[in-house]
């Protein structure tokens, strides 16, 4: 019934320690080629990384509005410490600005004013997206490990609140956070002497078991899968469930052509399995999972939504 | 020094057995969970039944122990009303407070029950003033349980941002990651922490030797840890698990090592920062653990009131680590 809403795409905030100018340069190419409504900026990992960007952000910004495109800021998923807080407050406090919040303390100073969840929020029903609407959310990224049956659920009550809600459809999962950064750990050093050392793994650190299978991948305090999901078979039904925002999470794999993919499946133009031959195309290095969709173990792929 | 204020124990009930234990050994306070995915230690053989849940508060009002419920799971869209039932039973059943940690169950409990007490479960994982405030202001909570990530300076810090009491966790079994927020489990598994309120589940959970009596533990499909003839094994939960990296030339323990918390000569450190209730972990433990566990800080918090010096208290026998640490507490080389 939901099936004619327009469906936007959106890109989720890089979520690794890139250089300033590759970060700069990929959201060029994206403002400019990329077939998205929606850009999400900013640092959600660790606060010691945001004033990497600072010197960037303005002409990013520039860029990708004077492309058509939204640009929401996001906040650190974590927050703790003053820095962390700090971090928060400042962007919080941008005037006229749509942040997106991923914690708590963002949702307090957020209250009473329209904004974003980002899904490092817990929202996982109707009640928890009542509170949230009646603060000033407009739309809601639901946590990635939601399976579809609750996602289903969810959309109708958050319509009546007027709420939006967002599905992450592309890129490793996040799946944990901890006050520890592992990067620092598995260099020797601890998140105050790190030196930065998560700059040598665009895509997150890959960890491997016993067996020598590679298992999750680590990034900074953040601990994602080590398979790509890929819900680009799952991205109609989920239109129909009402959900209205299909968010890519940025790797250093063509993000342009993902982008292209998933546009073109959700118009129509490009078949579900010719869409897969083009992602399977990216040639990743790890494979793809779909398991938090069909409520199965996450690291699971069933293709089942691809026919 | 300034004087210390009188700190309420709190201690694990994981069977209405284990609560009475706990009653008789001192602890102030129990907590404990129904039999169902509203509770963040859903497993089998454990929890309350609700007539069990009445006797036993009646049980410990007798003794001038209080009951707190932990309701502290995330309901799924579409299965609401199994928390909506728990928050209810709480309330009719005169528990001291529900430990709760989804935003519409909070919600749910401020507006229908508004005489029952709220606590902020560690697993809302809120770890800053403004986190803790937006709870405090939305639903009335009157206590916060911290994550175990804050050092005692920070505690202290906090404190005095915030209006709500502060209970933190001095013993037992810590996962490595932030509460709330990890998946792990979910997704080698199929059950979700957050939403089924199981974390490793021993369904998952395989031992296989072979036949240089080298053990492998795995959880579902993946290989957590393998032990050489003689090591103790620990019961393989992904944070706690072996792997290999790049920057690491063989495998390590990438999040941690399998420790415990134990933070027994912290306590007047603690206590200075403003946290009133301490609490023991362990709802998964036998009686023999609470017996020993709670007995032991009951006589370690008497001792500290009566003026005694703190002092390590070693109780690694008990814990599922094969050390103990002091965690995130004592400072920030931890992270």
């Amino acid at each position: 019934m939901n099936g004619n809403i327009a469906s936007e795409l959106t890109l989720g905030p890089v979520l690794f320690n890139w250089a300033p100018e590759r970060w700069r340069d990929f959201y060029f190419r994206v403002a400019d080629e990329a077939p998205v409504d929606v850009v999400y900026l900013g640092e959600v990992v660790c606060y010691k990384r945001a004033p990497l960007f600072d010197d960037v952000m303005p002409e990013v910004v520039a860029r990708v509005q004077a492309a058509g495109k939204t640009v929401v800021y996001s906040t650190l998923a974590e927050v703790m410490s003053k820095q962390e807080r700090t971090l928060v407050e400042d962007v919080c406090g941008c005037d006229g600005a749509l942040i997106e919040a991923n914690d708590g303390s963002a949702l307090m100073r957020l209250r009473g004013r329209p904004h974003h969840v980002g899904p490092f929020v817990n929202a996982y029903n109707e009640g928890t997206v009542a509170v949230l609407a009646r603060n000033g959310a407009r739309s809601i990224c639901l946590p990635p490990e939601m399976p579809k049956t609750a996602i289903a659920n969810l959309c109708g009550p958050a319509a009546e609140c007027g709420v939006m809600t967002e599905v992450q459809v592309f890129g490793r999962v996040p799946l944990a956070l901890s006050a520890r950064c592992y990067h620092a750990r598995a260099h020797g050093r601890t998140k105050d002497t790190c030196q930065f050392v998560c700059d040598t793994d665009p895509d997150g650190m890959v960890l491997r078991t016993l067996e020598d299978r590679p298992f999750l991948a680590v990034n900074g305090i953040q601990t994602m899968s080590h398979a790509f999901l890929n819900l680009l078979g799952g991205v109609r039904e989920l239109r129909a469930m009402g959900v209205s925002s299909f968010r890519l999470s940025p790797h250093t794999c063509d993000m342009v052509a993902v982008a292209r993919t998933f546009r073109d499946v959700l118009d129509g133009k490009v078949d579900i399995g010719e869409g897969q031959a083009q992602l399977a195309a990216l040639a990743l290095d790890a494979p793809f999972c779909d398991g938090f969709y069909t409520g199965n173990a996450g690291q699971t792929w069933s293709r089942a939504a691809a026919q | 020094m300034s004087e210390l204020r009188r700190p309420e124990l709190v201690c694990p009930a994981g069977t209405p057995a284990a609560l009475r234990t706990a009653v008789d050994a001192g602890a102030d306070a129990v907590y404990c969970g129904l039999q169902n995915e509203t509770n963040a230690r859903n497993f089998p053989g454990l929890n309350f039944a609700p007539a069990e849940l009445k006797q036993s508060v009646a049980y410990a009002h007798a003794r001038k122990a209080k009951v707190l419920l932990a309701v502290n799971t995330f309901p799924a869209a579409g299965k609401f009303g199994m928390w909506r039932d728990a928050i209810d039973l709480a309330a009719e059943t005169g528990v001291d407070a529900a430990i709760v940690a989804d935003i519409g169950v909070a919600d749910y409990a401020a507006r229908q029950h508004p005489n029952l007490r709220l606590h902020l479960s560690v697993q809302a994982g809120a770890s800053s003033p403004e986190a803790i405030r937006f709870y405090c202001e939305e639903f009335g909570v009157k206590r916060v349980v911290l994550p175990r990530m804050l050092t005692v300076a920070e505690i202290a810090d906090l404190h005095r941002q915030i209006d709500c009491e502060i209970e933190a966790f001095i013993f037992g079994n810590i996962g490595m990651m932030a509460e709330g927020r990890c998946s792990l489990t979910h997704y080698v598994t199929g059950l979700s922490t957050n939403m089924d309120g199981v974390c490793s589940p021993a369904a998952d959970v395989h031992y296989e030797e072979d036949t240089g009596r080298t053990l492998t533990t795995r959880l579902g499909e993946f290989v957590i840890d393998r032990f050489a003839c003689g090591e103790s094994a620990g019961y393989p939960t992904i944070c706690k698990g072996r792997y290999s990296c790049s920057a690491q030339t063989e495998p390590y323990y990438a999040f941690e090592e399998p420790v415990s918390l134990n933070l027994s000569a912290l306590l007047p450190e603690l206590m200075r920062a403003g946290v009133t209730a301490l609490k023991i972990e362990g709802r998964q433990r036998s009686r023999a653990y609470v017996k020993s566990v709670v007995s032991a800080f009951r006589s370690a918090v008497d001792g500290l009131m009566q003026g005694r010096e703190a002092a390590f208290l070693s109780l690694l026998t008990l814990t599922e680590g094969s050390r103990e640490t002091q965690g995130a507490f004592a400072g920030k080389r931890w992270r």
